[in-house]
C-alpha cells in the first residue's frame, strides 16, 4: 500500500492505494468526485476520460500511482467559477447531445481536449476524435453538432436536433 | 399555455445540467455504510456437470465474509419468467428453472458458481480465484437447429427436449395461406438471420441490497428500467418478501435499451445477502461480465416467403424462424418471438392472409430477451428486404410496389390479430423522397462512380406496435402482469405540483417533457412541475419503461390524474368565486367565471386546497392530490420510412454510410428535440446492427465477443448526421395525449434500409447473383459476397 496525493479539481486529495488501484478508483472513491464514469475495462468507451496535467487519459487505463502529484481535471471542474455551465457543457445541453448522460462526462473532457488542440475542428475531425469515446444513446449526431458549436461555428445548417 | 414551454415546444432538457456537471446519482455512485462488496465466480464453460464447489481455502482469504453457492439457494425461488406462451397445438411452453446460483449444472458462459461477499471488490475477486470448482465439461448446443435434433444433448435435463415451444400464428389461418402460396403468380423467397447483438448500454448493471433489522426492511439499488416490476418479481417469486417489506430504488440509470428490464440473478443475491448478512452488498458489473450476464437481442434464424397475384398485389406471406431463448427463460424473453413479432408480420401492407411459425430453443448461451424494438425489428427486417427483393425479381420499382400494397383505410384490422388505428403511410413516404433527395439519387452515383466508389440506395417502409398494452388482451396471450401505469399528481399549497410516476426515464428526458403535458394543461409554467420516478417507495404501482410506452400510457395516467385535479380545483374555484362550477373555465392558469371578468389564480386556488378557510367542506376533502392508473386499450402504431445511401469500396468491401434519413409519423408531439434524438440513436443502434454488431459463440459456446475489443459498437466516425422530420402526424385515436412513442423506431426501421442500399449497390455494379448479405455486413462479407 502505497500513499498517494494528487491535485482533483482544485483540491489535494491523499490516500493509500494498491498497486493496482485504478485512477478512476481513486478519483470516484478517495475523491468521492462520481461524475467521472467506468463503463468498460478495456480503454474502449472513454466514459472515465480526464484531464492529467492537461492531457486527456481514460482515467480506468492509468493506476492512480501514476497520478502521485498530478493535477487532475475532471467533470466537477468544467463549470464555470460561478457555477455556471462552461462552454462545451452548455453546447451539450442547447444541441440536446445527452440522454441517459453516463458517457457524458468522457464527452464533454474529449471535447474540451479536441477545442484546446484545434480550435475550428472540422465535422470529419470531431468524428475521428471521438473515436475513443462510446455513446449508445444519441447516435452522436448532436454530440458532433454541440462540439462544433462550442468552437463558435455556425451550425445552423446542419439538421436540427 | 406558457410559450416557449408547452406541448409541442423543443424545450432544453431541465436533468442535463446534473449529467453535465457530474452530479448525477448513478447506482454505482451510491454507497452504504459498512457496504461489502461480492463477486461472482462464473463458469468458463458453456455446459458443465457440478461436481463440487470446494470453498475452503477461499472462505479463509483476507476480508472474506462469506461465500455463497447453489446449495444456500435449494428451498429459495428460482428468477420467475413473466410470459407463458402456449405453442400451436394449445399446450403451455417448456419452462425450466432458473436458480439464483447454479445448481447441479451450469448452462452457458457467465452462469454464476459462487459468490464471495468481502469488505472489499480486490479481496472478493481474490478469493473467487482461490475457489475449486470441479465443473464435468457437457457437450454444449449452441446451433438452434442442431438443438433440435434427435439426441442432441440437452440443456434442461428435466425437460423433454431443447424445444421451449413451437408457435402458429394463426394456426387457423394455415391451410388458406398455403393454398394462396399454390395459386400465385409469383413466389419470392429469402432466408436470413437477425443476428444476436448485446445491447450495451454504457452504464453497467449495479445492485446494492441493504436490510434494516429494525423493521424487517429490504431495499435494492438497481440499475432497473421497471423498479416495481422488480419488487413484484423477486419479492414475491424469489425471495418470498411482501410488497411493503421490499423497497426497490433504480436512481438516474445509463441507458437501458430492454436489457434492464428484466429481474436478473445478481439483484436476488445481493437484496437475500444483505438480510443474512445484516451487511449491504453491493455488486458492480464489469463490461465483460455485461457480456456473459446481460440479456442478449435478437438472434433470429428465419424463411420467409410472399406470395403474389399477377398484378403484383401481395396475396400471402408465410415465415418459419427459429428463435433462440439462450439457456433459461428471461423476463420477457417468450413474449418477443411471437407476440411482438408475429403480430407486426403485416407490416405495411394490405397482404390478406399470413402465417407465422416461431419455434424457439434453448442452446448453452447467455438467455435472449427484448432489445430495442424486441421483435418488431425482426419482423420488419425480414418483410422490408423480403419486399425489396420481390421489386427486384419482378424488375419493378421498390417504392412503387410498396405503395401499391399499402394500407390506406384505418382502422384497418390485419390478418394477424391487431388492429391499426390510424396512420398515413403515402404521406412519410412522400416526405421521405423529400427530405432524402431521392429524385437526385441518380447524380450522387455518377459522382461516386467518379471516385471508384459503388454506390447504392435503401428505402423501406416500418410499422411497429407501442405503448404496451391493453391488460386484458396481454393476459390472453400470457402475460403473467398488467400493463397499465400510473400517476400520482401532488399539487402543494403554493400551487407548484410534484408528479410521481411509475415510468422510469434513463435517457427519455421525462423530467422535461412530463413537466411540458401539465404546463398546457393548467397553464403553468413548467418549472412548476417535478418529476419523481424510480423508487417504490414514493411511487405508485408502475410497469416502467419499455416498448416506447412512456408518454403513451405513463403520460395517459398523468393526464388522467391532472384532469382530477383541475375538475376538484374548478369546484374550489367556483366556491371562491360564487359560481357555477359549470361556468368556470382554466387558462393561462387562473380560473375564471365564463362571460365575466371574475377570476382567481392558480396558487390561490391550491392554498385554499390546504389553508380551507372558505371552502366547501361540506362537499369536498381539503388537499389536492389525485392518482390515475390508466390502461390502454390498444397498442398505438407508429410508422415511417427510411432511406440509407451507402458507398461500397469494390476494392476492400467497405461500406461508408454516406447518408440516412427518416421520416416519421409519431402522431402529436410533446418535445420536437427529445424526439429528434430518440430517433438518432435509434438510427445508430440499428446502423450498427447492419454494419458492426455482432455476438458470436463458437462451436463450444465459448463467448467470441467479450469486449469492446471484439464486439464493434457504432462510433462518430461510423456513422453521419441524420435526416429526420415527424412533421407528418396521425395523432393516435385512443390515448388522451395522441401520442405515439418513438422510442424504439429507429432501430426498428434502420437495419433494412442500410442492408437494401449494400444490396442495391451490388446490384448496379452488376453483382446480379447478391440478393442478399447476413449482417454485420462486414467488410469480408460485402467483399465475399462481390467475388463468390
Amino acid at each position: 500500500m502505497t500513499n498517494v496525493t494528487m491535485t482533483i479539481n482544485g483540491r489535494s486529495v491523499s490516500g493509500t492505494v494498491e498497486g493496482r488501484t485504478l485512477l478512476s478508483t481513486f478519483i470516484r472513491e478517495t475523491a468521492g468526485a462520481t461524475g467521472t464514469h467506468v463503463g468498460c475495462d478495456t480503454a474502449q468507451c472513454g466514459a472515465c476520460t480526464v484531464h492529467v496535467n492537461g492531457a486527456s487519459v481514460k482515467s480506468c487505463n492509468m493506476f492512480a500511482m501514476e497520478a502521485d502529484g498530478a493535477d487532475v481535471t475532471t467533470i466537477e471542474g468544467m463549470a464555470n467559477a460561478d457555477g455556471s455551465l462552461g462552454t462545451i457543457q452548455q453546447a451539450f445541453q442547447d444541441h440536446h447531445g445527452l440522454q441517459c448522460g453516463f458517457c457524458t462526462p468522457g464527452m464533454v473532457m474529449t471535447a474540451a481536449a479536441l477545442l484546446k488542440e484545434n480550435p475550428t475542428p472540422t465535422e470529419g475531425e470531431v468524428r475521428e476524435y471521438l473515436s475513443g469515446n462510446l455513446c449508445r444513446c444519441t447516435g452522436y449526431h448532436n454530440i458532433v453538432k454541440a462540439i462544433m458549436a462550442a468552437s463558435g461555428q455556425d451550425v445552423s445548417s446542419i439538421a436540427a436536433e | 399555455m406558457p410559450a416557449d414551454g408547452g406541448i409541442g415546444a423543443p424545450m432544453k432538457r431541465r436533468e442535463d445540467v446534473r449529467f453535465l456537471t457530474g452530479t448525477g446519482r448513478y447506482t454505482d455512485d451510491l454507497n452504504r455504510p459498512g457496504q461489502a462488496y461480492v463477486y461472482f465466480l462464473r463458469s468458463s464453460v458453456a455446459h458443465g456437470k457440478i461436481n463440487s464447489v470446494n470453498t475452503e481455502a477461499a472462505a479463509a482469504m483476507p476480508g472474506v465474509i462469506r461465500i455463497f453457492t447453489g446449495a444456500d439457494f435449494e428451498g429459495i425461488g428460482g428468477l420467475p419468467c413473466g410470459w407463458q406462451v402456449t405453442d400451436k397445438h394449445g399446450q403451455p411452453m417448456q419452462e425450466p428453472g432458473h436458480p439464483v446460483l447454479a445448481q447441479g449444472k451450469v448452462r452457458h458462459v457467465g452462469d454464476p458458481i459462487a459468490a464471495v461477499v468481502a469488505d472489499t471488490l480486490d479481496q472478493a475477486r481474490d478469493a473467487a480465484e482461490a475457489i475449486e470448482a470441479d465443473i464435468e465439461e457437457l457437450p454444449a448446443v449452441i446451433d438452434m437447429k442442431k438443438a433440435l435434433e434427435d439426441g442432441a444433448p440437452k440443456v434442461h435435463d428435466d425437460l423433454t427436449s431443447n424445444l421451449c415451444y413451437d408457435w402458429g400464428f394463426v394456426e387457423e389461418n394455415k391451410g388458406a395461406v398455403d393454398e394462396a402460396f399454390a395459386n400465385a403468380a409469383h413466389v419470392t423467397t429469402l432466408e436470413l438471420k437477425n443476428q444476436r447483438l448485446v445491447a450495451n448500454p454504457m452504464e453497467p448493471r449495479v445492485a446494492i441490497g441493504d436490510y434494516d433489522p429494525a423493521g424487517d426492511n429490504s431495499t435494492l439499488y438497481t440499475t432497473s428500467q421497471n423498479p416495481h416490476v422488480i419488487r413484484l418479481l423477486m419479492g414475491a417469486f424469489v425471495l418470498g418478501i411482501p410488497e411493503h417489506k421490499l423497497r426497490v430504488v433504480a436512481p438516474d440509470v445509463g441507458g437501458g435499451f430492454g436489457t434492464k428490464i428484466f429481474h436478473y440473478a445478481e439483484e436476488a443475491f445481493c437484496t437475500f445477502a444483505a438480510k443474512q448478512l445484516r451487511r449491504p452488498v453491493k455488486w458492480t458489473s464489469s463490461r465483460s461480465e455485461a457480456f456473459m450476464s446481460d440479456a442478449h437481442g435478437r438472434d433470429h434464424v428465419t424463411k420467409i416467403e410472399l406470395a403474389l397475384d399477377a398484378d403484383n398485389n401481395f396475396t400471402a406471406l408465410r415465415t418459419e424462424t427459429y428463435a433462440n431463448m439462450g439457456a433459461y427463460l428471461s423476463t420477457f424473453a417468450p413474449s418477443v418471438p411471437t407476440w411482438l413479432h408475429g403480430t407486426l408480420m403485416a407490416g405495411n401492407y394490405k397482404t390478406p392472409l399470413i402465417y407465422v411459425n416461431v419455434k424457439a430453443v434453448f442452446t448453452n448461451t447467455v438467455p435472449v430477451d427484448a432489445y430495442r424494438g424486441a421483435g418488431r425489428p425482426e419482423a420488419t427486417f425480414q418483410l422490408e428486404r423480403l419486399v425489396d427483393k420481390a421489386a427486384r425479381e419482378l424488375g419493378v420499382d421498390p417504392i412503387a410496389l410498396r405503395r401499391q400494397n399499402f394500407i390506406t383505410q384505418f382502422p384497418y384490422a390485419t390478418p394477424v390479430a391487431v388492429e391499426y388505428d390510424t396512420g398515413d403511410y403515402e404521406a412519410t413516404m412522400a416526405k421521405l423522397e423529400e427530405i432524402a433527395d431521392l429524385s437526385g439519387f441518380e447524380a450522387r452515383l455518377e459522382e461516386s462512380k467518379k471516385k471508384g466508389k459503388l454506390r447504392g440506395l435503401g428505402v423501406n417502409c416500418y410499422i411497429e406496435a407501442c405503448g404496451i398494452a391493453p391488460s386484458h388482451l396481454v393476459g390472453q396471450l400470457g402475460a403473467r402482469a398488467g400493463l397499465y401505469e400510473s400517476a400520482t399528481v401532488r399539487v402543494n399549497a403554493t400551487g407548484g405540483l410534484v408528479v410521481m410516476t411509475g415510468s422510469h426515464s434513463h435517457g427519455q428526458g421525462h423530467e422535461t417533457a412530463f413537466p411540458q403535458v401539465i404546463a398546457e394543461m393548467i397553464g403553468i409554467d413548467p418549472s412548476m412541475v417535478e418529476i419523481v420516478h424510480g423508487d417504490t417507495a414514493n411511487t405508485p404501482m408502475g410497469m416502467g419503461t419499455y416498448g416506447s410506452r412512456s408518454l403513451a400510457v405513463g403520460g395517459s395516467a398523468m393526464v388522467r390524474a391532472t384532469e382530477k385535479i383541475i375538475n376538484k380545483a374548478k369546484k374550489i374555484a367556483a366556491h371562491l368565486l360564487e359560481a357555477s362550477e359549470g361556468d368556470i373555465e382554466l387558462k393561462d392558469g387562473a380560473f375564471s367565471v365564463a362571460g365575466t371578468d371574475k377570476s382567481v389564480a392558480w396558487g390561490d386556488v391550491t392554498l385554499a386546497a390546504y389553508v380551507p378557510h372558505n371552502y366547501p367542506l361540506e362537499d369536498i376533502e381539503p388537499g389536492l392530490e389525485e392518482t390515475a392508473f390508466y390502461d390502454p386499450n390498444n397498442f398505438t402504431y407508429p410508422s415511417g420510412a427510411y432511406a440509407c445511401e451507402v458507398e461500397v469500396d469494390p476494392e476492400t468491401g467497405k461500406v461508408t454510410i454516406e447518408s440516412f434519413a427518416a421520416a416519421d409519423d409519431f402522431g402529436n408531439i410533446v418535445n420536437p428535440m427529445i424526439v429528434s434524438g430518440q430517433v438518432h440513436g435509434g438510427i445508430a443502434q440499428g446502423i450498427g446492427q447492419a454494419l458492426l454488431e455482432g455476438c458470436v459463440y463458437d462451436e463450444d459456446g465459448q463467448l467470441l465477443t467479450g469486449s469492446y475489443m471484439d464486439y464493434a459498437m457504432p462510433r462518430a466516425d461510423d456513422v453521419p448526421y441524420y435526416a429526420v422530420d415527424h412533421s407528418c402526424q396521425t395523432p393516435c385515436t385512443h390515448n388522451p395525449l395522441g401520442v405515439k412513442g418513438c422510442g424504439e423506431a429507429g432501430a426498428i426501421g434502420s437495419p433494412p434500409a442500410v442492408v437494401n442500399a449494400v444490396v442495391d449497390a451490388l446490384q448496379r455494379a452488376g453483382k446480379t447473383e447478391v440478393t442478399h448479405i447476413d449482417m454485420p455486413l462486414s467488410p469480408s462479407r460485402v467483399w465475399a459476397a462481390m467475388n463468390q
